[in-house]
């Protein structure tokens, strides 16, 4: 079936926000969704000793890897070779595509299964697999639930959030093959895993992402709670990773500290099931493991950060915390961001990645829209800060990413801030705004027609002004 | 007896004046003597959070220049905003906006406000102020955002409500999550805005008449949804539950207007 065309920046966020709320399911969903993690998050960080010092140390960790950033890799580069394994370096989502499917092609594979990799959602790795005549088939639960769906995930570690159990058991009578509908979780995980059973044991090659890569061994690391990234880098001859190139550590001693806390910050688990370690291909005298190991370094715009106001983003672990959190994305879901990654992350992540290509006027007067917009998808709560487990100051880089939408701004918005400024930064000015609001206290009705004004009062009440000011109640004595 | 420069808000001063009409009262209750320095406008932080730095400091500037003459006369003078989003545009963002303008002069003293600016629960949390009996009603109380999450101020507003008798705080799930309103946000994207307020009112335990809170655009958010929706329930700024207490104490007469 074929997915969605991403990402969708020839629709406007609030359309695709829009749509989102009008869907009561979906809000219900994730809603349901979203307060499981965070009650199990909330239980797992109440368990360490000292929370916020953890937080300080991984924050901390990652500066100090990323301020060796390009030697660390190397370091890893140099080692998973010196481990018997291959190294592509992909500056662009297109180059590392084209390295997988030129190594599908070498082996003829037809069946290719992969284990949940974002990085391969950001390139767009399905849709060039079947190009050349593999079928990619996804082996995480919910990514083969929304892969059968033909559907894009809506969270970065649970990727169908948005479908309840009867949503899932309809997908899979409609595109599995499911003929005695079953809608019990325990039933559901039972028909996925016996109808991926065989397609492990056909596949000629197995993807995976990389939550991890340690450079002092040459190492992946992978978490799953379902063990088939074991099953995906075990059974095929060959394994390729694609790891994101920020998702670097120097040390086995980083690592643990980072893993830790992905799980507690993301599923509440102290760790994930199952936390699975590739050093390379099957060596001499080893009963397991593939042929071949090759590691794919995604850059992908991620370079263009470093040094930049944007560069905390890089310390990004992926765990998911900001979303759960996130009172906007619990009322639309992933999807109404328009592109691989949502909530806070994703609204600071995809203009950084995917803006590189546009320009960063939001109004292109077609109902189109740009990345930088995501920008907007925030009230400034603050709660992603507040979850974030490498200390990100989300709100610090959305309010970069604003400043930079507004000085491309069209004229008449800038013109708008301007007159507002102008008025504003006088008292004179101040008070005339006050009485002329005053005034209109009695052309309500019509002034509630205006346009802007009527995405206020679409959903809500003209406040009552008052007949005095504060100033006016003031300065005549009587407070 | 402190000396207390008060901020009044763009939305004090036009839309609610009955809030910073009651944080005056409150204060001179809690043995301050409250002045509000001539000049003011508004913090800048509509600006501010749409991106647009220069307009921003534009209108921060006349707003500083207003409190940091007064407070030079007297160290022992203060700020205090009868809002937690407006406090947390002073304390944090002003030096960071007066920087990024490159106006070093102001940056400097805009630190020196900064470190001198509360938010009105919060410094009413280290005075004293007796109890006082208010009418019974049952109320929750909604955590704003910036208040909680930026200054920190955790205990601040609800240390205030518990010094009206007869007022009853129930909890409420969701108290500290998003109101929606977010500024430009509300008008940007209406529909989540306003998803997210029925949220908020649709888990607001049984039997709550008022919902009470430190920040008056929060309130707005909240009230004139509920009033689209033909919902009960109204909303107070703490200041005007405290300041409605403190003068029925007094034998006092009533305010003129709504808040």
């Amino acid at each position: 079936m074929a997915v969605g065309e991403w990402p969708v920046w020839s629709t406007s966020l609030r359309d695709r926000t829009a749509t989102a709320v009008a869907d009561p399911v979906l809000r219900s969903n994730i809603g349901a969704a979203t307060d499981r993690f965070g009650t199990k998050r909330t239980s797992a960080l109440a368990a360490v000793h000292d929370p916020d010092g953890l937080r300080r140390a991984a924050r901390g960790v990652r500066g100090q890897i990323l301020s060796n950033w390009a030697e660390t890799l190397e370091t890893l580069a140099d080692n998973v070779m010196a481990n018997g394994g291959h190294v592509c370096w992909a500056p662009t989502g297109a180059d590392a595509n084209d390295y997988i499917a030129a190594v599908a092609r070498r082996i003829g594979a037809s069946t290719v299964v992969k284990s949940k990799s974002m990085a391969t959602e950001e390139s767009g790795l399905n849709e060039a697999l079947a190009d050349v005549g593999c079928e990619p088939v996804e082996t995480d639960l919910g990514e083969w639930i929304i892969q059968l769906a033909g559907e894009h995930p809506s969270h970065i570690i649970a990727p169908a959030v948005h479908k309840n159990r009867h949503q899932v058991a309809d997908t899979f009578e409609a595109e599995a093959q499911m003929t005695d509908r079953v809608t019990e979780p325990a039933a559901l995980v039972a028909f996925a895993r016996a109808a991926l059973r065989d397609r492990f044991l056909a596949a000629d090659l197995g993807i995976t992402g990389a939550n991890f890569g340690v450079a002092e061994t040459g190492s992946i690391v992978l978490v799953t709670n379902e063990g088939n990234a074991r099953m995906a880098t075990s059974q095929p001859r060959i394994h390729i990773a694609v790891m994101g190139a920020e998702r670097v550590t120097q040390t086995w001693e980083q690592a643990d500290l980072l893993l830790g806390l992905l799980a507690k910050s993301g599923t509440g688990q102290p760790l994930s099931s199952y936390t699975t370690v590739i050093s390379g291909p099957r060596a001499e005298g080893e009963a397991d493991g593939p042929d071949e190991f090759h590691l794919v370094i995604l850059d992908n715009g991620r370079s263009t950060l470093a040094g930049t106001e944007f560069a905390e983003m890089l310390n990004c672990i992926r765990c998911g915390a900001c979303l759960n959190v996130c009172p906007v994305y619990r009322q639309t879901g992933g999807h109404a961001y328009g592109w691989v990654y949502s909530g806070p992350m994703g609204a600071v992540l995809t203009p950084l990645l995917a803006g590189s290509d546009h320009d960063h006027g939001h109004d292109h007067g077609d109902g189109s829209s740009n990345p930088d917009e995501l920008s907007g998808a925030s009230t400034l709560c603050g709660a992603c800060m507040e979850a974030c487990p490498v200390e990100i100051p989300l709100q610090d880089l959305l309010l970069g990413l604003r400043r930079r939408k507004a000085a491309d701004a069209s004229r008449a918005e800038k013109a708008m801030w301007s007159a507002w400024a102008a008025a504003w930064s006088r008292p004179a000015g101040f008070r005339a705004t006050a009485s002329m609001a005053a005034r209109t206290r009695r052309l309500g009705p019509l002034v509630s027609r205006l346009p802007g004004v009527s995405n206020w009062t679409d959903g809500r009440s003209m406040p009552a002004l008052p007949a005095r000011t504060f100033s006016q109640r003031w300065r005549s004595g009587d407070v | 007896m402190t000396a207390v420069h008060l901020f009044v808000t763009c939305v004090g001063e036009m839309v609610v004046p009955d809030v910073p009409v009651a944080a005056v009262r409150v204060l001179r209750a809690a043995g301050c003597s409250v002045d509000v320095p001539v000049g003011q406008t508004c913090c800048g932080q509509p600006a501010w959070n749409a991106g647009f730095t220069e307009q921003a400091a534009e209108v921060a500037r006349t707003s500083l220049d207003a409190l940091d003459a007064p407070l030079a006369d007297d160290p022992d003078a203060v700020v205090v905003v009868p809002a937690g989003s407006c406090t947390t545009m002073i304390r944090l963002y002003w030096p960071q906006l007066f920087e990024l303008v490159g106006d070093d002069e102001r940056a400097a003293r805009a630190r020196e406000v900064a470190a001198r600016t509360f938010e009105l629960t919060e410094f009413l949390e280290g005075r004293e102020l007796p109890t006082v009996d208010g009418a019974a009603t049952t109320v929750a109380l909604h955590e704003s955002c910036h208040l909680l999450r930026e200054l920190h101020v955790e205990t601040g507003p609800g240390a205030a409500l518990a010094r009206v008798a007869g007022c009853t705080r129930v909890d409420w799930s969701a108290d500290d999550r998003c109101c929606g309103f977010g500024g430009t946000f509300s008008v940007k994207l209406p529909e989540t805005s306003v998803a997210m307020a029925d949220e908020k009112l649709d888990t607001l335990p049984d039997g709550v008449e008022v919902i009470v809170g430190a920040d008056s655009s929060c309130l707005l958010h909240l009230r004139t949804r509920a009033e689209h929706r033909g919902l009960a329930v109204t909303t107070r700024h703490v200041a005007e539950v405290l300041d409605d207490a403190i003068r029925a104490e007094d034998g006092s007469e009533k305010g003129d207007g709504r808040g």
